[in-house]
């Protein structure tokens, strides 16, 4: 796999430096009947263009919660958030949806593909959120699938797909708009072993050719892949550090 | 825009993904636009007829009728119309307006071996050219005949028909009503009617041979008509007759008159008075049904909005703002009731024209009741689906995307 181009346009941006994400004290608490749930407590974070993620923790440490900050899903209680050197903690709805657009790609646990559009269609629909004529969105979407080895696979429905080429389409999709941030969120949680490596090192790959990615996972094996690992433990960061014994 | 496109697309083909539902939805709306455009049809239908009537009937002539009298406000029994009140209004005000009087009795008619039931119209010439009556075969009778009182007769269209002779031979021969011999000298062109005169089915003879030689004596007229030059001059035509009559019959001005003078409009206002209520009223029914019908697109939307939540919750996540998932679920429903209304508007069409053809009662299906009818589905489509769509594009992306 080769870097198409188009990436280096997001990284470029002298404003940020080569930072991607930027976090300043971020909370997030929930109120939940009479209690104040505090999942996310203070979160100081920096994110290179180019790093490969790996956040960890057990469940109920916040990790989610954190993942949703980091994806524009959801707005901070509390503290800042930059993404790609814009600040985005004090958006609107309607803004977020425009950054989650332009700036992030989502891998998910369970694909979230359109069940009755076909693996184009399903690539194309940041493109056509994006207002990108349908031309275009046709030839990147194209592009993309390629990229991730499913071109004779283009005009299948996601129930005609395995498991493995359903993450491959929606990996496919988190790239199409260039994000600067692929946010993969337990991609492998429903994979069996074999696909798991496989989708784990189309990953690695992407980074290897620039591709800055943040990887949500419970399995230290899964993790072992990223150049750096984040160890979230009740709403704070317990351990951040580069990984020596980086498979790869 | 590229984003209406794809909503477009996906409304279009979420409704093909559940074809059924979808269809049996939309019925609701397909029967409401069916049922207004169907019941409007029929009452512009009736309005329309009726309006053609009058219209063949001439929509100048004002008809004098014998009403009731009262005497120190207790009704003295109807007081006549007579030959004498007709002459007094061709003597005074017959230069102006065209004079008829009419006398009028169904007798039996006999010619060779057939023998009918025909309504005997007892008048003067001038009530053809008032009517504006066209000769197929002969002549009219004319004034010598009325003053000789003559046995001759004009046959309305439709009466030779009734003796099994075609017209023309009857002109010159002799028929027979009530047993008195009546030589037929013409023979009308067809008319049309109203409901409440058919001139095709009658037997016009000079009015003093009806009184004096076929009715006995009768003197009472059923009516005087009387054609103004043009439908603008009704009012001063109507003031004249009253003042000419209530002299004739002896009445103040202040009193009540024994007799009524009518317009054919009059008639038309009585009738679309009727029928306006009476397509009020249906149209109302119908309405209610489409409105019922939306109840029916709001529920499958919700449900729709419902499973599709994860739908939502990926799209959001996408980068689809709450305004595109609004318009994309306000377009589903607008396309389900614009639909609906085509296809009801269609439906209204095929129910008007059956029933035109199994009554033969007129319908009319007018461009507005067309316009109307789609305009109202489509603002049912958005008054219903707006909400169903607002709970859609309020959803938050994180509970969505959980969403099972």
């Amino acid at each position: 796999m080769r870097n198409r181009g188009r990436r280096g346009q997001n990284g470029s941006n002298s404003e940020t430096n080569g930072v991607v994400i930027h976090t300043e004290d971020l909370r997030k608490y929930y109120i939940l009947g009479a209690e104040t749930v505090r999942a996310v407590r203070g979160v100081d974070l920096e994110v290179k263009r180019g790093e490969f993620v790996a956040i960890m923790g057990p469940s109920g440490s916040g990790k989610s919660t954190f993942m949703n900050l980091i994806g524009c899903l959801d707005t901070p209680t509390r503290g800042d958030y930059w993404l790609n050197g814009r600040k985005v903690s004090e958006l609107s709805d309607d803004q977020l949806a425009r950054v989650r657009n332009r700036d992030i790609g989502f891998v998910f646990q369970t694909f979230n593909l359109l069940p009755r559009a076909t693996a184009l269609h399903n690539v194309e629909l940041p493109l056509i959120y994006a207002g990108v004529s349908s031309r275009e969105r046709r030839k990147r979407a194209e592009e993309k699938l390629t990229l991730v080895g499913l071109a004779d696979r283009m005009d299948h429905r996601p129930p005609e797909l395995s498991g493995g080429q359903r993450q491959r389409v929606a990996i496919a999709r988190a790239l199409v708009n260039d994000p600067a941030l692929l946010l993969a969120d337990e991609p492998t949680g429903n994979l069996d072993s074999r696909t798991t490596m496989e989708i784990v090192e189309m990953l690695a790959t992407l980074n290897q050719a620039g591709q800055t990615i943040v990887l949500v996972t419970h399995e230290s094996d899964i993790a072992a892949w990223a150049s750096r690992q984040i160890h979230l433990n009740d709403g704070l960061v317990e351990r951040d550090f580069e990984n020596e014994g980086k498979v790869n | 825009m590229f984003i209406l496109r794809e909503i477009v697309m996906v409304a279009m083909a979420s409704i093909r993904a559940n074809a059924l539902r979808s269809g049996l939805t939309t019925l609701g709306i397909v029967i409401g636009t069916a049922a207004v455009i169907t019941m409007v049809a029929l009452g512009e239908g009736a309005q329309r007829q009726v309006q053609e009537q009058i219209e063949n009937m001439g929509t100048n002539i004002l008809t004098v009728r014998p009403g009731q009298g009262f005497f120190r406000g207790v009704a003295s029994g109807s007081r006549r119309l007579e030959e004498d009140d007709a002459l007094a209004l061709r003597d005074q005000i017959g230069h102006v307006y065209e004079i008829a009087p009419e006398i009028e009795s169904r007798y039996q008619v006999t010619y060779a071996r057939s023998n009918s039931s025909n309504s005997i119209v007892g008048t003067w010439p001038s009530f053809f050219s008032l009517y504006n009556h066209e000769l197929e075969h002969g002549r009219f009778f004319d004034e010598g005949e009325v003053q000789g009182r003559r046995r001759v007769a004009v046959l309305g269209s439709n009466v030779p028909d009734d003796l099994e002779t075609p017209g023309g031979l009857l002109v010159g021969r002799t028929i027979q009503i009530r047993g008195i011999p009546f030589e037929v000298i013409g023979v009308l062109r067809e008319k049309g009617g109203a409901m409440w005169m058919q001139p095709d089915d009658q037997i016009f003879i000079p009015l003093s041979t009806a009184m004096y030689r076929v009715m006995g004596g009768r003197d009472r007229l059923r009516s005087i008509y009387v054609a103004a030059p043009s439908p603008d001059e009704l009012d001063p035509a109507w003031a004249e007759i009253d003042r000419v009559i209530r002299r004739e019959h002896r009445i103040l001005p202040t009193e009540e008159a024994d007799f009524s003078i009518q317009q054919s409009s009059d008639i038309l206002e009585t009738f679309n008075e009727t029928t306006q209520t009476f397509s009020l009223l249906l149209a109302g029914i119908a309405g209610v049904s489409l409105l019922v019908g939306g109840i029916g697109i709001m529920n499958i939307m919700l449900v729709s909005v419902t499973e599709r939540t994860r739908e939502i919750g990926v799209r959001k996540a996408l980068g689809a703002t709450r305004k595109t998932i609004l318009f994309q679920f306000l377009v589903e429903a607008l396309v389900l009731c614009v639909l609906g209304g085509i296809l009801g508007v269609a439906g209204g069409f095929g129910a008007a024209e059956l029933i035109t053809r199994l009554y033969g009662s007129s319908t009319a299906v007018a461009a507005e009741a067309v316009a109307v009818a789609l305009g109202f589905s489509a603002a049912i489509g958005l008054f219903f689906g707006i909400w169903p769509a607002r709970r859609a594009s309020i959803l938050d992306p994180i509970d969505a995307l959980r969403y099972e």
